[in-house]
């Protein structure tokens, strides 16, 4: 029906069958996990705008690309090196991958509590071949999810990280997935696995960039994460994703979260990059309890198109999810949000509150936000609540009649719409970094208004 | 618990049937059928062609999949497309109509012989796809009003039908859209010429009687430059055990300066406590805003139906047009509702009012799907939708599913939806106060619903807030 579609099956295939050969080594659960992760790709194929999921972002771009699996050669090491800028909070503690490559020259872990494990995946499947096998993939289930299949079959590194029962780790843990532009297309799978145990507490970033001038030349990547958390009993665990890549990437991205009993899930996502920019978390309570908070930004400029999807499933009684999610959408850029409540028979004493608001700082840009509620149980508090909008006019005329300049003061309003959703964020000089980016870009572009 | 059961067992009010003798054309559907259909009613060579048309787009569509309602396949070539009353002679005056026929007018309570004398209602009585009897039509005539049904407009009317028909809801819209286009059997038609304010409120009572006849009704509004109408519709149906497909279109259109203000209360039979029987109504009702400052307004209070699958939309194609929507939906037991509106903003200075209310109790499902959607041009669009869910019980559902689509950044777009049920607290307070439990349900009830029942004409806000007491008797406890 589709022969397009046979050949990026078969494309993918290919680089499979190598994949699988190179890694002839791997123990058999992972080696048939695989296989059974790629034989689900190759039954769903990439999925298509007819998929209501993907109603409003066509990947046909990506779909349409052949990729080649990331690798160092023809990497300047020290020139990345000279460019990556690594803030004073990753100083003593950080992961670096360069095209999905373990760069243990670049990467520091020191100083953590004893018994903390954060290592890469391929170092911890020789070491801790017990842990992963009982507990890597069990989160993130990839039946029906393309992408979520293709990591699975594909990923061969990423980040291990095991907090045990009652550890406070204060420094945070930062995660970096480098991307160098190429003249060649190329395709990475990070993967990461995060256990919180029992009343721990820590704060993990993983940061997605791109290093290297963008020119004409530069082929089209593609970075394809997976992640999955595990927030024990008691435990708090403060995520960040900061993604900056490159406007020739594609980013597809897939997190999956437990939450068990009293725990406490903090998330917090900046999109910033991509040319087709998708992130997706997917929280279950497994016991009560359990809260999460998720904010959210996206800044799309350009052709940009950034999707930002969120489903929580409220299974069990008593858990609290808060979601906030706002979207900055200028040039011809697209945003798409989606926001999935599931409020399930037993669960009970739910509160669950979903936002999404959008400004459109452009007559050509838009948005397609559909926030979702799915309830089952009546003794709940649910509300969502979507906004789509321009800057107030009243609030520019406060301005002005200051004597503020009608550009200054729009993009003083612009950039207060942001700063909710970074100023927050408990890492200082991540957030001083993102102020600086959002401020930049913001007072960079002209906006087409009157 | 005993109280849900206690209005479980409640039996369906209407579930009667008439026994007339039927004119019936053999089950299944054929492009014979469709002449045989197009034939009995004498219709002239552009219906024929219509229908035919629309059956050929039919043959290739599928069935919609993605509304949030489950129920086994329907056979279509399982359905008796046409039967009509025994023909007769015109009828010059009431007392020519079959007695047996009224007296089912009288147990639905339509007043049709006192109704002259009681109520300003002019009824257009559907009585299984042909139309008995029209009222009042030498009153509207005088305001040069056209009310009649679809029968006789397409023979007295041509050109109206030929220029309007299908102009809103084409016939390869959707599968039973296309459905509705090749074997609509009747429906109403209402015409109001430039300039003329309805002196009435218009009226038509559908009802399903013959037990395998899936109904297909079709109605079209027009609203001349400066012309306003309001149309209320009300169905009940008497109770079967088989499954009746009811594929219904509505059409308006308003041109400019235009208002059509279109109203239901819909109670048809549900199915029992188990699911069993009730009628699927899968409803394709859109309004065109064609004309500036023109304005549509839907209301609608669904509390029937095993399924309902019904967006009644605004196209708001006019500059400075105006659509609204307003809905209280209710589900019970095994009932399934899947309804809304979409909201298509095309002119500059749209505007778009969205009030949603869903109660659902027993082991319902109920869910809200909007659409809001602003094209590119759209400038200054402007829409708040609000949409509440109660929940009575634990064993039932309330989803909402809004599509917020924006290509203009002058926009104004707010969405508001919650989630609730009636407190302990509340009950309390009223119980306190002497007013017993039933009644305080029923206040919380209509509280809950009053932005929606104030926009219904008098007589149905009595009728709606009486129907939705009736429904959930002793569903809280």
């Amino acid at each position: 029906m589709f022969p397009e579609r046979s050949k990026e099956k078969s494309q993918y295939r290919d680089g499979f069958e190598v994949f699988l050969t190179a890694q002839a080594n791997a123990p058999q659960w992972l080696a048939s996990l695989r296989e059974r992760a790629f034989a689900e790709f190759e039954r769903l194929g990439f999925p298509t705008i007819a998929n209501e999921e993907w109603k409003y972002t066509n990947i046909a771009p990506l779909a349409g690309q052949a990729f080649r699996r990331g690798s160092l050669e023809g990497v300047d090491l020290a020139q990345v090196r000279r460019q990556l800028r690594i803030y004073p909070e990753a100083e003593r503690s950080r992961l670096v991958f360069i095209n999905g490559v373990y760069v243990p020259e670049f990467s520091v872990i020191e100083g953590l509590p004893a018994g903390v494990v954060v290592t890469n995946l391929a170092e911890g499947l020789a070491t801790r071949q017990e842990f992963l096998e009982a507990n890597f993939a069990t989160l993130a289930d990839f039946e029906n999810r393309a992408f979520t299949a293709l990591n699975t079959a594909h990923a061969n590194d990423g980040a291990l990280i095991v907090i045990p029962r009652g550890k406070v780790v204060e420094t945070p843990i930062n995660l970096f997935f480098v991307t160098v532009a190429s003249p060649i297309a190329q395709v990475s799978f990070p993967r990461v696995l995060i256990h919180a145990g029992e009343a721990s507490i820590a704060t993990v970033v993983e940061n997605f960039l791109t290093l290297g001038e963008t020119t004409p030349d530069t082929a089209p990547a593609f970075t394809c994460p997976v992640t999955e958390i595990r927030v024990g009993d008691g435990a708090n665990l403060e995520h960040y994703k900061v993604q900056k890549e490159s406007l020739r990437t594609f980013h597809i991205a897939n997190t999956f979260a437990d939450l068990h009993h009293t725990s406490v899930l903090n998330s917090n996502s900046i999109s910033l990059g991509g040319q087709i920019a998708r992130n997706r978390i997917a929280v279950a309570f497994k016991a009560e309890g359990g809260e999460m908070n998720a904010k959210g930004l996206y800044y799309a400029t350009g052709k940009q198109l950034m999707d930002s999807r969120l489903e929580v499933d409220h299974a069990v009684p008593n858990c609290t999810s808060q979601l906030l999610y706002k979207g900055m959408l200028d040039d011809k850029a697209r945003g798409v949000f989606n926001g999935k409540v599931f409020v399930r028979h037993d669960a009970q004493g739910t509160n669950a509150i979903q936002t999404n608001k959008n400004l459109l700082l452009s007559q050509t840009a838009r948005i397609d936000t559909k926030p979702q509620l799915e309830i089952f149980a009546d003794d709940v508090k649910c509300g969502h609540g979507a906004t789509v909008g321009q800057l107030s006019q009243d609030e520019l005329f406060y301005l002005l009649s200051r004597g503020i300049e009608t550009q200054a003061a729009r993009n003083l309003l612009t950039y207060a719409f942001a700063h909710e959703l970074v100023e927050h964020i408990k890492i200082e000089s991540l957030k001083e970094e993102l102020d600086r980016t959002i401020s930049s870009r913001i007072s960079s572009t002209e906006h087409g208004f009157e | 618990m005993d109280t849900l059961t206690a209005l479980a067992t409640q039996e369906y009010k209407y579930g009667f049937t008439t026994d007339i003798e039927s004119d019936v054309a053999p089950r299944g559907l054929t492009e014979d059928t469709i002449r045989l259909i197009s034939h009995k009613k004498g219709e002239p060579e552009f219906m024929l062609e219509f229908r035919l048309k629309a059956f050929r787009q039919w043959l290739k569509m599928t069935p919609p999949t993605w509304p949030n309602v489950t129920y086994p396949e329907i056979d279509f070539q399982d359905i008796i497309y046409y039967s009509a009353p025994k023909p007769k002679a015109k009828l010059a005056s009431l007392d020519e109509v079959d007695p047996e026929l009224l007296d089912t007018f009288a147990k639905l309570g339509i007043p049709l012989n006192e109704q002259k004398m009681l109520a300003n209602v002019a009824v257009d009585a559907i009585f299984d796809s042909v139309s008995v009897a029209t009222t009042y039509k030498e009153k509207l005539h005088e305001a040069g009003v056209i009310f009649c049904s679809f029968s006789e407009a397409i023979r007295d009317y041509p050109e109206l039908i030929q220029k309007y028909m299908g102009s809103v809801v084409p016939v390869s819209d959707n599968f039973y859209a296309a459905l509705n286009s090749a074997v609509f059997t009747d429906g109403s038609f209402c015409y109001i010429p430039k300039g003329v304010t309805c002196p009435m409120e218009l009226s038509s009572y559908f009802r399903i009687n013959n037990p395998d006849t899936g109904q297909f009704e079709r109605t079209l509004i027009i609203c001349e430059e400066g012309a306003s109408v309001s149309y209320l519709e009300g169905c009940t149906a008497p109770k079967f055990d088989k499954n009746q497909l009811h594929a219904a279109v509505v059409e308006l259109v308003a041109l400019d300066n235009a208002t059509i203000k279109y109203s239901t209360v819909q109670n048809w039979y549900a199915g029992d406590k188990d699911g069993l029987g009730g009628i699927y109504n899968f409803v394709t009702k859109r309004g065109k805003c064609a004309g500036k400052n023109s304005k549509i307004s839907w209301t609608q209070v669904e509390t029937g139906s095993a399924i309902t699958w019904k967006y009644p939309s605004c196209v708001l194609l006019g500059d400075n047009s105006v659509g609204e929507f307003y809905s209280v939906a209710l589900t019970n037991n095994m009932q399934q509702a899947d309804t809304g509106t979409k909201m298509i903003h095309v002119g500059k200075n749209t505007s778009s009012t969205i009030v949603s209310k869903g109660i659902s109790a027993g082991k319902s499902n109920n869910s809200y799907r909007g659409l809001v959607k602003v094209l590119p041009n759209a400038e200054n669009a402007r829409n708040y939708t609000q949409c509440d869910s109660m929940l009575i019980g634990h064993d039932c559902g309330a989803n909402t599913f809004p599509y917020i689509e924006v290509q203009n950044n002058s926009a104004q777009i707010e969405h508001e939806a919650t989630t609730s049920k009636i407190s302990e607290e509340q009950i309390f307070y009223f119980l306190q106060r002497g007013i017993p439990q039933e009644d305080a349900i029923s206040m919380i009830i209509n509280g809950f619903c009053k932005e929606v029942f104030r926009e219904l004409p008098m007589e149905f806000a009595v009728e709606a807030s009486r129907l939705l007491g009736m429904k959930l008797e002793n569903s809280v406890g």
